[in-house]
């Protein structure tokens, strides 16, 4: 239904809940999701602000496009200052939520202050209240959806809430909604922790409506959607093989951050890829993917949903995971497999499963095991310290880890605090593999060199959904450039960012990007929002959300010196594949960057682009 | 001379079963063989032959017919697939 046009205002502290105007203006400026609230955001805290006091403020935010019939159209946005970085958060979540919370009358929800005990924010379209969340404290997002929905007598209530991690204050927390769908990144959920904030539960029957021409809306929603259904990637690849039928294909190039980025190829990749997921086991004869899901109103449905092995000695006497339950993505099995080493694909279902039943970003998490890893094997982590022998490669090493990092015990605490904090305690921060205080995803920045850039430059710490140049430099999409060199990698760079700041902002998913350009959301956004929606417009728009972001960052204290790659991606060579002998050049991409972006040598934009954007 | 096919997501179906499991299929074939040769002989479906990679490097479609493999090769290759 575009935009409701309203907002609820919760301050935690005053236990208030008020209804206020959307501001119209900026949401012809900003559109909604990751831009918009970042502009309440910005417009409302001190960037200088500590994430986690109650002086910090966060945002659940739908677009426009969310809860409408256009493909992918259930997204939404929780928008923060991050705890891990420091930085502007935006992370972005699918399944039911988003769409539900639209269907209530909301646009947004802006959460301020801090409960002087723990609640949860009920909302049923009008009524909205903050209810007392103390018997769900301690509790896992799994048992807290169940229950809230149980008290409720409603099983269709959707919950978007923060499990133990949350609590405990682990700086990657996640919120998850529609339990393993995720605002996985930065640390979000650690906010909503520290306000004492649990969850929003969120019914709403006020339907769709607002479409400013909806005749049209639905028949160029059907034709983009026909795009969908014929592109072979958001047709069959994506549906049949999720995010991990690139294990093989990243392994291949020579692009996979292995055993903490010391090396580029991991042996095991076969073992724990897509095809192996689709493949029957020894044990039962079944595969671990049981099928594919969708998000709300989406046309693609890339979500796994799989089944451990019950005979893994992981869940052997746990019952509870034997069902069916959220499966493998790329990024996680990536994390939690390549960066540390382990080739178990059961060990690595489980601590996804953990991982959305605790409420932690599995990129974060498994990255900082890889560097616990390497400082184990370096001598200067022991057993004794960690609670278990942790060489690379060990899967006992690494579920037992999640465990305690899902449970906040032991050693768990340390791992909670970020590699970049870890490694500093212990002596050795070049073994972070972060940027901004936020682990790498899954792609090497030696062998893909637009990526390097990508992560460098990330408002939000290293990141591969702000740009992500996989598309053209590995997959050809729209057209192919070579991974292995830095030249005309600034302008790629800054194109998918100011691409990506659009979509993220729309309620829609940035895979719909495999087969849509731009030019295909544009007509969707006309015929939903009044007023005018060019291709100009959204291009400005793109670039008027990143330098935005980026002002933040400035304010916050963010400077030239922060737009960089750990030294061993600058200094230490690729060993194998096409990339061997390679570095990242990161340095050499950056005062190109900063000269197409309109920004100054200490990367901060020029008077003349902030009056062009008309920031 | 020896070289090793790989098939990957729905070209696996291609693959002789001993080779599923890994998805690597090592094969000897005549000097002078070409990427397209290797497609061909394999009745791989053009639509699906997507991205094509020789030791990991990306082999354009223009250049894949004439393409010479040489001992020890390994080419890669995936219907159009994508992933984040
Ligand atoms: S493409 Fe995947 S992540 Fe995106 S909306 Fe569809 S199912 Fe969800």
């Amino acid at each position: 239904m575009a935009w409701t046009r309203k907002i609820l205002r919760v301050n935690l502290t005053d236990r208030t809940c008020a209804s206020e105007p959307l501001n119209m203006e900026w949401a012809h400026d900003y559109l909604g999701q990751r831009g918009l609230a970042t502009k309440y955001l910005a417009s409302e805290i001190d960037p200088k602000v500590d994430p986690l006091s109650p002086d910090n403020k966060i945002i659940w935010a739908t677009g426009p496009l969310t809860g409408t019939m256009a493909s992918t159209g259930g997204r939404y946005s929780v928008v923060t200052k991050g705890p891990l970085t420091g930085a502007i958060a935006c992370s972005n979540s699918g399944g039911y939520f988003g769409a539900e919370l639209k269907f209530a009358g909301w646009d947004m929800v802006i959460i301020e202050g801090r409960a002087s005990s723990p609640v949860y924010l009920s909302i049923e379209n009008d009524k909205v209240e903050l209810r007392d969340a103390s018997h769900l404290w301690g509790k896992t997002v799994w048992e807290t959806e169940g229950q809230i929905k149980s008290e409720h007598q409603d099983p269709q209530i959707r919950v978007s809430c923060i499990g133990r991690t949350g609590e405990n204050g682990v700086l990657y927390a996640a919120i998850v909604n529609d339990l393993h769908r995720a605002a996985g990144r930065s640390g979000v959920g650690a906010v909503a922790g520290s306000k004492n904030l649990k969850a929003i539960a969120v019914r709403g029957t006020l339907g769709v409506g607002n479409i400013a021409n909806p005749k049209e809306f639905m028949k160029v929603t059907f034709e983009k959607k026909k795009i969908l259904k014929e592109n072979a990637v958001t047709g069959q690849g994506l549906p049949t093989y999720g995010t991990q039928v690139l294990m093989n294909v990243i392994n291949e190039i020579g692009a996979m951050p292995t055993r903490n980025h010391k090396d580029v190829q991991f042996e095991g990749a076969r073992k724990i890829s897509a095809e192996a997921m689709h493949e029957p086991r020894e044990s039962d004869g079944k595969a671990q993917l049981v099928n594919n899901q969708a998000c709300f109103g989406c046309t693609i449905a890339c979500g796994r949903i799989s089944k451990i092995d019950a005979t893994h000695y992981t869940v052997v006497n746990s019952p509870k995971y034997w069902g069916a339950s959220g499966g493998l993505e790329y990024e996680a099995a990536w994390a939690l497999g390549c960066a540390n080493g382990v080739d178990d694909l059961d060990a690595l279902q489980y601590a996804t499963m953990l991982c959305n039943e605790d409420g932690f970003d599995p990129i974060s998490f498994g990255a900082t095991i890889g560097a616990v890893m390497e400082l184990y094997e370096m001598g200067v982590l022991t057993k004794e310290e960690i609670g278990i022998e942790a060489p690379f490669g060990s899967g006992k090493a690494l579920t037992f880890l999640t465990e305690i990092t899902a449970r906040g015990e032991g050693f768990g605490k340390i791992i909670g605090l970020g590699s970049k904090r870890l490694c500093e305690k212990y002596g050795h921060p070049e073994l972070s593999m972060s940027v901004k205080g936020q682990e790498f995803p899954a792609y090497d920045a030696r062998a893909v060199q637009g990526m390097g850039l990508t992560y460098a430059t990330s408002n939000r710490g290293a990141c591969h959904l702000r740009s992500y140049t996989i598309s053209s430099e590995v997959l050809g999409i729209p057209v192919k450039t070579d991974p292995l060199t830095t030249e005309g990698k600034p302008a790629l760079v800054k194109a998918f960012q100011d691409a990506t700041a659009v979509v993220d902002s729309t309620g829609l998913c940035v895979f719909t990007t495999f087969a849509w350009a731009l030019s295909d959301i544009q007509p969707q956004l006309q015929a939903a929002c009044e007023g005018d929606w060019s291709m100009e417009k959204l291009d400005l728009m793109g670039e008027r959300i990143w330098n935005m972001e980026r002002q933040f960052n400035n304010a916050a204290g963010f400077t030239r010196k922060d737009d960089d790659l750990p030294a061993r991606l600058k200094t230490e060579a690729a060993k194998v594949g096409p990339a061997k002998g390679l570095v990242s050049g990161i340095d050499k991409m950056i005062p190109e960057y900063y000269d197409l972006r309109g920004w100054d040598t200490e990367g901060r934009p020029t008077a003349e682009t902030v009056a062009r954007l008309g920031l | 001379m020896r070289v090793t096919l790989k098939l990957y997501a729905s070209l696996s179906d291609h693959l002789p079963d001993e080779a599923k499991r890994t998805n690597e299929w090592p094969m000897e074939v005549a000097d002078g063989t070409t990427v397209g040769d290797l497609i061909d002989r394999h009745q791989l479906p053009k639509r699906l032959v997507h991205l094509v990679l020789v030791n990991g490097h990306y082999i354009p479609p223009a250049s894949r017919e004439a393409h010479p493999l040489v001992e020890n090769d390994v080419l890669a290759i995936w219907p159009p697939v994508a992933g984040g």
